[in-house]
């Protein structure tokens, strides 16, 4: 394949793409109530194709039994079998269906990463807010924790703890969050510190509101938009952290279906021109590129830079 | 001058103290190993006196704070102790990789930061231009892409049959450098292309940052040839930036040659480490990591001191 005969094809998937999310654009614009179709109307054509895409990925983890052809780990042919009618995509490194391993991977290893964000996220916010309302030595000791822990490159010390707690997919959940919630940590304390200065805060405290109900009621609300959007962004972060190291063999184990070991394991089908092992790598570029359309959208809404 | 110098050694304080704590962690890590870590190695048939004498002889009998002076000043001396998976010394594992790693990571550094510098730059004069958006547009996509996947496409399409360069770096036979360029190709590109949308898209925000600032805008006024405001004024002043950037991408290439090395077959630190987590070896893991941080910490420490040094402001003081 030349150069500019593969530059072609890119452009035609770039406009089916971009037309794909404007069709859903006006489709979804149409079926929601006014408010909200307002809003998405706003959308740029790459952020619709974000969500027309995650809602694709979304719809296929939680309905993978009925769209996949073929169980997940069930060896159903013989190895390495091209592509044909049975097996669409062919078969993997053990005789398994390669496509039904590509639906069953959208849910294990999107649904990990979820999962894994999302404790991050509790335990940064909770601990950021924390520092940030009651400050003092609290403060100092949890932030200075932060910077030490900040200071060791993210996937050295997942592997350095991975060493220590042994390979599985909850200590790997564990140990990508505690890592993880340290980013949050910081942009959650820098949020709730231009919140806990403010008059309502104040107002708050001096009416007796305990911390816990400052913190969930007052603060928390106030600090969400900035939040919400750092979530997609630590969700790819944490996404191609995962993929790594299941990519290494020492995140998801097998046989689960995960497309970071599927890649691992039909690796030496690339050196033969065949580019099945590039799919599963593809499936996870292409969602955390449309998770960062989306987030693009809303950081640039949220912060009401025109340039 | 003098309060600079001080503010520097603060700074170089403040990165020993982080050492210092990235030391105790890593440390602590074979405390927390659940289980007798004696009786990990011998397995499950020893009998209790060999492995009190194994104890003995690891020094699993001292208190832990003792263990740790001693640990610390070992390593100090270059003495990692010994791999549990071989028996070799850790220092000599590390030192015959550690070489390789550094010349991958320079490789890729030596394309990366000019090509990135160039259009980082580029795309800030031609701001909002065609070249601009396919640039950044592009920046995305390939911070999005997981480092195996990129190392694959180029692997696929120009490695594999008919490709012009291996998909496997082999070293055997004392390469020369010629050689070595050759064979060390894909994984310092796989390299170059994760690492330069990254450096591109902060050396634009930095430079489009300094040219919205008035000092510049009188220069275009005053009717300056565009040519000599970058040059004479614009550069000297992102110099600041550009510098952390390029600190804050080395430090991040640290990283991102873990998975590159694997992909390739590379004999380097990273896939040592991966080895080494796989088969539980703590002796090698702790050094490696050691080895990782200290490099991590200290680029991130040369661009803290650099910025400063460039900063007229810094260097004369009031």
């Amino acid at each position: 394949m030349g150069l500019f005969t593969g530059l072609f094809w890119l452009a035609i998937a770039v406009v089916l793409g971009l037309a794909a999310g404007w069709v859903f654009r006006m489709a979804v614009a149409a079926a929601s109530p006014r408010p909200i179709a307002r809003e998405l109307r706003t959308a740029p054509l790459t952020a619709s194709f974000g969500m027309l895409i995650i809602l694709i990925y979304v719809l296929l983890a939680v309905f993978a039994p009925l769209v996949a052809p073929f169980p997940e780990t069930e060896v159903v042919g013989t190895e390495y079998q091209p592509w044909d009618n049975v097996h669409l995509l062919g078969t993997d490194n053990l005789g398994r269906d390669m496509l039904s391993r590509l639906i069953y991977a959208a849910r294990n290893t999107v649904g990990i990463a979820f999962v894994t964000t999302a404790l991050a996220f509790i335990l940064g916010v909770m601990t950021g807010l924390l520092a940030a309302s009651v400050g003092g030595w609290v403060d100092q000791v949890l932030s200075r924790a932060v910077d030490v822990l900040m200071a060791i490159p993210a996937l050295i010390f997942a592997l350095l703890l991975l060493t220590i707690v042994g390979t599985s997919i909850v200590n790997m959940i564990l140990v990508i969050a505690l890592i993880d919630s340290t980013r949050v940590f910081r942009l959650a304390r820098a949020v709730a510190m231009n919140i806990v200065v403010m008059d309502y805060v104040e107002a708050a405290r001096l009416r007796g509101e305990g911390l816990l109900r400052l913190n969930l009621r007052e603060i928390l609300p106030n600090a969400m938009a900035p939040l919400v959007a750092e979530f997609g962004l630590r969700f790819c972060f944490v996404f191609l952290m995962i993929s790594a190291l299941s990519f290494l063999g020492l995140g998801i184990q097998p046989p689960t279906a995960d497309w970071g070991s599927m890649v691992k394991d039909n690796a030496t089908l690339i050196s033969f021109g065949d580019i099945t092992p590039l799919l599963p790598a593809g499936a996870i570029a292409l969602l955390t590129v449309c998770v960062n359309f989306v987030v693009d959208w809303q950081l640039h809404r949220a912060s009401g830079l025109k340039e | 001058m003098s309060h600079i110098v001080n503010m520097i050694l603060k700074r170089i304080a403040l990165g020993i103290l982080t050492l210092f704590v990235v030391s105790l962690i890593i440390f602590l890590a074979t405390e927390l190993l659940p289980g007798n870590f004696a009786q990990e190695i011998l397995g499950q048939s020893a009998t209790p006196e060999t492995v009190a004498a194994l104890r003995r002889q690891l020094g699993l009998d001292q208190p832990m704070h003792v263990r740790y002076a001693i640990w610390l000043t070992d390593v100090l001396r270059g003495d990692f102790g010994e791999s549990l998976a071989n028996g070799m010394a850790v220092s000599e594992l590390i030192g015959r990789r550690l070489g390789n790693t550094l010349y991958l990571a320079l490789y890729a550094a030596a394309i990366a930061v000019p090509l990135s510098l160039a259009l980082g730059i580029l795309a800030a004069l031609l701001r909002n231009s065609f070249f601009d958006r396919f640039a950044n547009a592009s920046a995305l996509t390939s911070i999005s892409f997981p480092e195996f996947f990129v190392a694959y496409i180029l692997i696929f399409l120009l490695a594999g049959a008919g490709g012009a360069f291996p998909s496997m770096a082999n070293f055997r036979g004392d390469p020369s450098f010629g050689e070595f360029l050759y064979r060390a190709f894909l994984p310092a590109l796989t390299l170059t292309l994760v690492v330069t949308a990254h450096m591109m898209r902060m050396t634009r925000a930095a430079i489009i940052n300094l040219l919205a600032s008035p000092y510049i805008e009188m220069a275009h006024l005053k009717g300056m040839n565009p040519m000599r405001v970058i040059v004479k004024h614009a550069l000297p002043n992102a110099l600041a930036p550009i510098i952390n950037v390029i600190a804050l991408n080395l430090a991040y290439l640290i990283t991102g040659v873990v998975v590159v090395e694997v992909v390739f077959v590379y004999p380097g630190l990273g896939q040592l480490m991966v080895d080494s987590v796989a088969a539980r070896d703590m002796p090698v893991v702790q050094g490696v990591a050691l080895v990782f941080a200290a490099a991590y910490v200290f680029l991130n420490l040369a661009a803290d001191v650099l910025a400063t040094l460039s900063n007229p402001r810094l260097v004369h003081g009031r």
